[in-house]
């Protein structure tokens, strides 16, 4: 509440002082500092156009707000894949032409050149974050360390407790590709009842065993307790624990699923040339590459990914802890916001009921 | 009369007196009012208003009627229809429906209205949109062969019913109904979760308020009946925890519980407990039940506290002395008169207890979760509509126990310190 009162005073505010300037909502943190080091602050120097970074807890739901109320402040925000898809089909979002982006280095276009299903009609991905799973590297060593998903089922092998996030998204999945199904047909499989059961019957195998979290905080300090001996996380939770204060945490890149994060521009921006230059400089090779620098969520486009990037603290190679390292890559699966549009709260209750049993 | 020649007695400026009497009252009567105007105000905003409009939302959701008003007219004219078979008109006014959405960027609001009881028809109807205008008669076949989902009865039994406005399908839904092809049915075992866990909620609540009674009645005692010095020190024990922020009491349980905490780690060290048998108390049903009987001691001691301190030691020492055993003492002198306090104390943890969040959320795991915890899924996810049906349902539930509670004990029998 505090938040948004120091939210709603600050663009209150800056809406009647300064109009010419670019605002960018984003959500805070380690995150919206990494946007404003790579992005932000560079822009502003290269343009000379004074820009400002304002902070939300999901930028999703003040964008709505404001195009609803016809009071738009903001130019740019950084929105989460569902979000984006959403508030693009009811309008809220201006569409962004994909051939405006700024090609690679080597002159591939950025249509070609941005992942699949990075660039969307209204919003261009800025990182990749994803759900891995990570172990104590005290507790599983020599060549007995858990390498695939099915390790993180396998309680023969690798005993212990297992942390998984309290929800069916990114656990379904993980357990379909756990039990051998190819990423590509996950969401076929899991769209007919046989799958559903599929899952939660692999699921079953370890559930007496699983400390489910909620928080994404919760995730490393399960860990870090000694309270599971391996749990599924969000990957930029585990690799600040274990470089900035060096835990003994090893990923696995194995049956992960990946998600993007986008910059919109919301309808009736005031300043929406500027933000489409903006995002194009933003989503440039060299603007991911910087952002990738900050924080340990990949650069969506290949050619970003080519050389060999250093953290910020000048001496770990970003390269090995990125979720779109072609290495990582190799079995991993797109999270589909359309299934799980349609499918949330159904599979939702029935993993609730599951639980409870 | 006699009455009539009593002369009328007045003030001195030859009022009535009884006038003059009530002139005045209705004055004070009137600045008392004007001083809890502010309050009215406070509470007319901030709650009664707000749950009015959850209530609202609980039964109105316009999103399919306003995207789909081809359709909306279809089926006010012909109610009747087939839902198995829909004919050929309602299918074109569908297309043209569909074909509207695409432009006015309708279809993730009618999808995902429709979606609430079919799942499976957010994608559905994007689909649809997206080919709408390309569609040649006769649509039936067309949106057919575009999707075979489009024949689905229950589908159209769902657009049926989310062209009204007003609906009670949340109600539905939130009591483990489906929609299915035949109309609602009681929804299949592996789903079915709202009224499980309903019913689980309420028993945790009174297992706590149980718990939190049994605790809190000797501590209040001891703190009635104590010295005052040494009784405020003892209450500064229980304030204390009462003023910490409840995401530090929680967590601090779990640094408590959980199997590598402070408690198996001493019971370890004890040689109590081996070292591969720690036992499981956080993530689960006990550590929800201790971690919130902790939270809601406070709540109990409070109000029995400020009852037992006003109870006159004389009574007790006139029952012993005429002959009652202690027991006696207690049951037939003491108790009773602490009824009011134990009342207002129980009704207080229970309330509380049946609306908590953030305990079961963060020491629950996979058994502890309670019904506000779908509540906040479904806020989380836009499907206010049926948050907004479960916590209608879960305050009627204890508005009807705060009926029977008076009904029984009396609520002005309560006494809240």
């Amino acid at each position: 509440m505090k938040k948004t009162l120091i939210l709603t005073t600050a663009l209150v505010g800056f809406a009647s002082a300064a109009h010419a300037d670019l605002t960018v909502m984003s959500w805070g943190g380690a995150y919206g500092a990494a946007q404003t080091e790579a992005h932000v602050k560079p822009w502003s120097a290269a343009t000379g156009n004074p820009a400002v970074m304002v902070d939300a807890d999901n930028p999703a739901q003040p964008i709505k707000a404001m195009v609803e109320a016809g009071n738009v402040t903001v130019d740019v925000a950084s929105l989460e894949y569902a979000d984006a898809v959403r508030l693009c089909d009811e309008g809220i979002l201006e569409p962004i032409d994909a051939s405006m982006l700024s090609p690679a280095p080597d002159g591939t276009p950025a249509t070609e050149d941005f992942f699949e299903g990075a660039i969307t009609e209204c919003g261009v991905s800025t990182d990749t974050w994803a759900n891995v799973y990570a172990y104590d590297t005290t507790k599983f060593t020599g060549d007995n360390v858990p390498k695939t998903a099915a390790d993180f089922f396998d309680l023969e092998k690798f005993p212990g407790k297992r942390g998984l996030r309290k929800g069916a998204k990114a656990v379904l999945e993980f357990a379909l590709m756990a039990d051998g199904v190819a990423p590509a047909d996950v969401y076929a499989t899991l769209s007919t009842p046989e799958g559903v059961d599929r899952a939660f019957a692999k699921l079953d195998t370890i559930k007496s065993e699983v400390v489910w979290w909620e928080a994404g905080a919760q995730a490393p300090q399960l860990l870090a307790d000694g309270e599971v001996a391996m749990t599924t996380a969000y990957n930029g939770r585990i690799f600040g624990a274990a470089i900035d204060e060096g835990k003994p945490f090893q990923i696995v890149w194995d049956g992960q699923l990946y998600e993007n994060e986008l910059y919109v521009v919301p309808k009736g921006a005031p300043n929406k040339d500027q933000a489409m230059d903006f995002i194009k400089f933003a989503t440039s090779t060299e603007g991911l590459r910087a952002q990738a620098q900050h924080i340990s969520y990949g650069p969506p486009r290949t050619s970003a990914n080519k050389e060999t990037l250093l953290y910020k603290d000048g001496k770990t190679e970003m390269g090995p802890h990125l979720p779109t390292n072609p290495e990582n890559m190799k079995n991993s699966l797109l999270t589909s916001s359309d299934f799980w549009v349609d499918h949330d709260s159904e599979l939702n209750e029935r993993f609730q009921a599951w639980l409870s049993q | 009369m006699a009455e009539a020649a009593t002369p009328l007695l007045t003030t001195a400026d030859g009022r009535p007196l009884k006038a003059a009497l009530a002139a005045a009252q209705s004055r004070a009567k009137r600045r008392a009012f004007m001083l809890v105007l502010p309050l009215l105000f406070f509470v007319l905003v901030t709650f009664l208003v707000p749950i009015g409009y959850m209530l609202k939302r609980s039964v109105e959701h316009d999103g399919f009627a306003v995207a789909a008003p081809a359709l909306d007219v279809w089926f006010t004219e012909n109610s009747g229809f087939d839902p198995a078979n829909p004919p050929e008109e309602a299918y074109a006014a569908l297309a043209q429906d569909l074909a509207r959405m695409q432009t006015e960027k309708t279809t993730g609001l009618a999808g995902t209205r429709i979606n609430y009881t079919v799942p499976g028809t957010v994608s559905l109807f994007k689909k649809g949109a997206r080919e709408a205008k390309d569609l040649v008669p006769p649509y039936k076949e067309a949106l057919i062969a575009l999707d075979p989902d489009w024949a689905k009865p229950a589908l159209w039994r769902g657009m049926a019913a989310a062209s009204h406005v007003y609906t009670t399908e949340f109600y539905k839904v939130a009591s483990d109904m489906k929609l299915t092809d035949d109309g609602w049915a009681r929804g299949g075992e592996k789903d079915r979760i709202y009224l499980y866990l309903f019913a689980k909620t309420f028993f945790i609540s009174g297992l706590i308020t149980v718990l939190c009674l049994l605790l809190a009645f000797p501590i209040a005692h001891l703190l009635a009946t104590l010295p005052m010095a040494k009784s405020s020190l003892l209450m500064i024990l229980v304030l204390l925890p009462f003023w910490t922020s409840l995401l530090v009491r929680t967590t601090a349980w779990i640094a408590l519980l959980q199997e590598q905490g402070i408690v198996n780690d001493a019971l370890v060290g004890l040689g109590l407990i081996s070292d591969e048998n720690r036992l499981t108390m956080m993530y689960n049903m006990t550590g929800t039940i201790v971690a919130m009987t902790h939270v809601l001691l406070p709540f109990m001691v409070l109000p029995l506290y400020s009852v037992m301190r006003v109870i006159p030691p004389s009574y007790a020492r006139a029952a012993r002395s005429l002959g009652a055993t202690s027991w006696t003492t207690f049951r037939r002198v003491y108790l009773p008169q602490t009824l009011p306090g134990i009342a207002a104390g129980s009704l207080l943890v229970f309330i509380l207890a049946v609306g908590y969040y953030i305990t079961p959320a963060l020491v629950g795991g996979a058994d502890g979760q309670l019904i506000s915890n779908l509540i906040s899924f479904h806020m989380s996810k836009s499907n206010w509509s049926l948050a907004a049906a479960i916590a209608g349902m879960l305050l009627v539930s204890i508005l009807l126990l705060y009926w029977l509670y008076d009904r029984l004990i009396g609520i002005d029998r309560l006494k809240l310190g």
